[in-house]
């Protein structure tokens, strides 16, 4: 079963490669459906499957910038990506970022970075997942008594109210369909970026939720927005990582090759998922996320990795199937639709 | 107005991008594992490329892996995407609906 195997020159490790085309699969899936990089599901794996943390974290924010171009050409082809909002958003991101890891050099210079990072991890987390619930609680209610705005009920609409800030310059995002003022978005980003930074992630598990409920983007387009983001973080990461030596192109190379087909099925899966959909399930992710951190915070790392995994799986297979039955359900309209034509 | 904003954004954000480390800074210092990739155990000589420019310059290596990955995210993307248009599903429009 040697040829299961691939040597990594320069990790110098042999790696069963069907993982790793695997796991590319897996988080090209949920990548496009959610508008996230998902490292937090492709480092452990790559641990798993034998690289040393270092190389597991290079190789994978690599091979997030190649899936996240694929799913934003494919997001942009369907209109979901607004390139003005991302290229707004990119400046607060990068200095939040920034302000976030000095933070962690702080807590690092008085020994407390660990514990404090993962439970304002799990906290966050928490609020996430509670919000994108309470949400879907509110949206049900407000369907049953018929309030319902331009895309069908919505839950929280704090945007609404931020859009109200008229601080100049004022900016209309056409493809969100957005008009307020531009600090809305940079300072949204801004705060997003500092929990990335603070909390060592790439920012699409809160960038996504932050554009849809304080900026006020519809869902698809907040997920392809979110991507174009990761995409230009993701090379910029690449380029870092590939400078300090910690990146296997040749993983990369492999996880790419499942990642691109992943990322066309969970892309495409958007077009038949409404937006509340989506955002359950990604709610659903976010406790599968919060639960792994709290169990590797009890030293529960296999349990962790376990939890990690079959999240991964359920979710991804969950989303394959809505692209099959919605493309299923479209091949057959269009057969009928071309039948009755030739009636 | 509405220029010089767009300029000023657009020099802010490169500005940015020079800063060194964003990304990679919010971790603790990655400690060095491998210092040299044996390049005597390569013999294909597409490998023994990268293999040689981690070895000899790593400022290379990083912009080749960034070239690299960019290059593979578009070309990947691209013939996927033309094996998804052969499916015969509408790939161009889609209905914004929340619920």
């Amino acid at each position: 079963m040697e040829w299961l195997y691939m040597y990594m020159p320069i990790a110098g490790l042999d790696i069963f490669w069907p993982g790793l085309l695997l796991i590319g699969f897996s988080v090209g899936v949920i990548g496009g459906f959610f508008g996230m990089g998902g490292a937090w599901m492709v480092t452990p794996g790559l641990n798993i499957l034998g690289f040393p943390m270092a190389f597991a974290i290079g190789t994978d924010i690599a091979h997030i910038a190649g899936k996240s171009m694929v799913s934003t050409f494919r997001h942009s082809k369907f209109g979901n990506v607004d390139y003005k909002l991302g290229l707004t958003m990119v400046v607060g991101t990068v200095i939040g970022i920034e302000c976030g890891a000095q933070i962690v050099m702080w807590l690092e210079s008085i020994g407390r970075v660990g514990p404090v990072v993962r439970w304002v991890y799990v906290g966050v987390l928490f609020l996430i997942a509670l919000m994108v619930f309470m949400d879907y609680r509110k949206a049900i209610k407000k369907k049953k008594a018929g309030i319902v705005d331009e895309h069908g009920a919505v839950g929280f609409t704090w945007y609404k109210t931020l859009h109200k800030i008229k601080i100049p310059p004022m900016m209309h995002f056409k493809v969100a369909g957005i008009y307020c003022s531009a600090w809305l978005p940079i300072f949204v980003s801004f705060l997003t970026g500092v929990l990335a930074g603070f909390l060592g992630i790439g920012g699409g598990l809160l960038r996504m939720p932050a554009l849809v409920y304080l900026v006020g983007c519809p869902t698809h387009i907040a997920v392809g927005t979110d991507l174009f983001e990761v995409m230009i973080s993701g090379l910029y990461g690449t380029f870092t990582y590939g400078v300090k030596g910690r990146i296997e192109i040749w993983a990369v190379f492999v996880m790419l090759s499942g990642a691109a087909i992943g990322a066309q099925i969970g892309t495409v899966a958007t077009k038949y998922a409404k937006g509340y959909g989506i955002r359950i399930a990604f709610g659903l992710a976010v406790v599968a996320c919060m639960i792994s951190i709290i169990l590797k915070q009890f030293k529960w790392d296999a349990t962790a990795t376990v939890v990690i995994l079959g999240a991964v799986g359920a979710i991804c297979a969950y989303i394959c199937g809505i692209m099959f039955k919605g493309a299923a359900n479209e091949l057959r309209e269009k057969k009928a639709a071309a039948k009755l034509a030739e009636a | 107005m509405k220029r010089i904003y767009c300029l000023s954004l657009a020099f802010l954000s490169l500005a940015c991008l020079s800063i060194p480390n964003p990304v990679t800074a919010a971790g603790p210092a990655a400690e060095m594992l491998i210092v040299v990739a044996d390049n005597r155990v390569v013999d294909w000589s597409f490998s023994k490329f990268w293999v040689d420019y981690y070895n000899t310059d790593p400022f290379m290596f990083g912009l080749w892996c960034t070239i690299f990955t960019a290059f593979l995210g578009v070309s990947l993307g691209f013939i996927t995407d033309q094996f998804m248009r052969h499916t015969g599903l509408d790939l161009s429009k889609r209905t914004i609906v929340e619920h």
